[in-house]
């Protein structure tokens, strides 16, 4: 386990995503309302970008025709067949238990405390006064 | 006349108290049912010279519409009690049989005359048949093409406990899903009735969804697609999420297309799912939970046992299967009536348990 800097917080504004690389591993930032995730970005059914998907909110009903839109920009539908994802999660709708994609956990911290370590800051240069987007694979 | 054949004693022991899901007693004619008709009704049938409403996917001269062996000597197909007794009943075993009824009711152009030969039909088979064997049960026929009249029917006849299911043409004006025909799966799930689809069109539109087939060999194949389209927009529109307690049986469909037509509906939906919210479960697992189909015909190579097998498996629901003989259809020659590939437990549980998990009545029926 170890810990990645791979972003500046403001590059990635609310509802939005970064692709970045930590040792090879091709990860989906996302950034849902200030709060941070990471996904593997490859879909567990054929290994299409889900980083290059849509993203939707996720829609429901208790009876037929009585749609409910819930939850904004938390769900990623791959780009090539649809099935839909959970960014929270890394669950896809379609089959929760057994189709999902890795999901890394993804943390905020200062500038001022990674120089200290024991962060790993390959190709993002950490500034004290700023906040980071870490990973942990 | 009932002779015992070596091979209809090895039958027996396979279908021995076995419950039979589908039997045609045949309507002779318009003039059987007047009795049971109001007096407009039985003076227009008259006046009016109407008769013939055996229907279009089942010519009584047709070979499929009566096995060679079991067509009787005058009349039409399936309409003597003693040869329904003789060559459905005592010649498989057979504990309890339901009558599905296909006559020109289910299909005709008008609403009311369709209802009142429906009606007629019901009336009918309990006096004549039901009264006739203890052994017997019946669907109600329904006029589909009234869906409002269609749950009057039910209503009339659901306290009558020897009808045990609802019957429904495969095609009727307008795919089932449609919230056209919720007042029948209503009165259905109202009464624990399930409602049979089976194979036969109402000919509002062509058989096949790209044009009309030249010949009988065509229509009759190509009836798997129709059930594959009402199964699928039942799922879609919502119907098993509106009448969660709902039961479907498929009745002669060939039970074989079911695979493939799980795979695919469960891969389309995986990817589409966000247009129909509500069919929260993949389709495949929808429809093992509510549809239960009848095993003749059964379509797979003759005799091969492994091919049957495969098919169960991929089918991946045991208590699907529902077993019929199709009498007097011609599904199969000799007795047998069971595909072959059928492990005796399995056998079991579609010959008996299945069916009387399937029908709820039935149980009242076999109760100690």
């Amino acid at each position: 386990m170890s810990k990645h800097v791979v972003a500046a917080v403001a590059e990635i504004p609310a509802g939005g995503r970064k692709l970045v690389s930590v040792q090879g591993r091709p990860i989906v930032i996302f950034n849902l309302e200030g709060d941070f995730f990471g996904l593997m970005n490859r879909c567990p059914h054929q290994g299409a970008d889900l980083c290059a998907g849509e993203v939707m909110p996720l829609i429901s009903a208790d009876q037929p025709g009585d749609y409910q839109v819930t939850r904004a920009g938390e769900i990623i539908r791959c780009p090539w067949h649809g099935w839909e994802f959970d960014i929270r999660t890394g669950q896809s709708w379609c089959d929760p238990a057994r189709v999902r994609t890795r999901r890394y956990p993804v943390e905020v911290a200062p500038g001022a405390a990674l120089v200290r370590g024991p962060y790993v800051a390959e190709t993002v240069p950490v500034a004290v006064e700023q906040d980071y987007v870490v990973v942990e694979i | 006349m009932n002779v015992v054949l070596p091979a209809a004693a090895t039958a027996a022991r396979v279908t021995q108290g076995a419950i039979d899901c589908d039997i045609h007693p045949g309507v002779p004619g318009i003039a059987a049912l007047l009795p049971y008709m109001s007096d407009f009704w039985k003076d227009s049938f008259v006046r009016r010279g109407m008769d013939g409403f055996d229907l279009a996917s089942y010519p009584p001269g047709a070979p499929i519409s009566c096995r060679p062996d079991w067509r009787p000597a005058t009349g039409k197909p399936g309409t003597d009690v003693a040869q329904l007794r003789a060559q459905a009943l005592d010649g498989f075993g057979t504990r309890l049989a339901i009558c599905n009824t296909l006559y020109g009711g289910q299909v005709a152009a008008s609403e009311t005359m369709g209802a009142a030969i429906c009606s007629a039909i019901n009336d009918w088979i309990a006096a004549e048949w039901l009264a006739a064997d203890p052994r017997l049960r019946a669907s109600i026929v329904v006029p589909a093409q009234a869906p409002h009249l269609a749950a009057e029917e039910i209503e009339r006849l659901a306290g009558d406990r020897r009808f045990v299911q609802i019957l429904l043409p495969a095609a009727a004006e307008l795919l089932y899903g449609k919230s056209y025909y919720w007042p029948i799966w209503q009165a259905a799930e109202k009464h624990g009735l399930p409602v049979g689809i089976h194979a036969g069109s109402m000919f509002r539109y062509a058989p096949v969804s790209n044009g009309w087939p030249s010949h009988y060999l065509h229509d009759y194949v190509s009836q798997s697609q129709v059930f594959e389209d009402q199964l699928l927009s039942m799922v879609s529109e919502g119907v098993f999420v509106r009448f969660p307690t709902l039961r479907i049986v498929l009745i002669e469909s060939g039970v074989s297309w079911l695979p493939g037509f799980l795979w695919r509906s469960v891969k389309t939906w995986r990817g589409v799912r966000s247009e129909v919210p509500w069919v929260k479960q993949p389709p495949a697992e929808i429809i093992r939970h509510h549809v239960r189909l009848t095993v003749q015909p059964f379509d797979a190579p003759k005799d091969d046992a492994d091919v049957v097998a495969a098919l169960v498996r991929q089918i991946g629901a045991d208590e699907m299967l529902l077993f019929a003989t199709d009498w007097p259809h011609w599904q199969f020659d000799g007795d047998r009536a069971l595909p072959a590939g059928i492990a005796p437990d399995l056998a079991r549980r579609i010959t008996v348990d299945n069916p009387l998990a399937t029908y709820p009545r039935l149980q009242e029926a076999t109760a100690p």
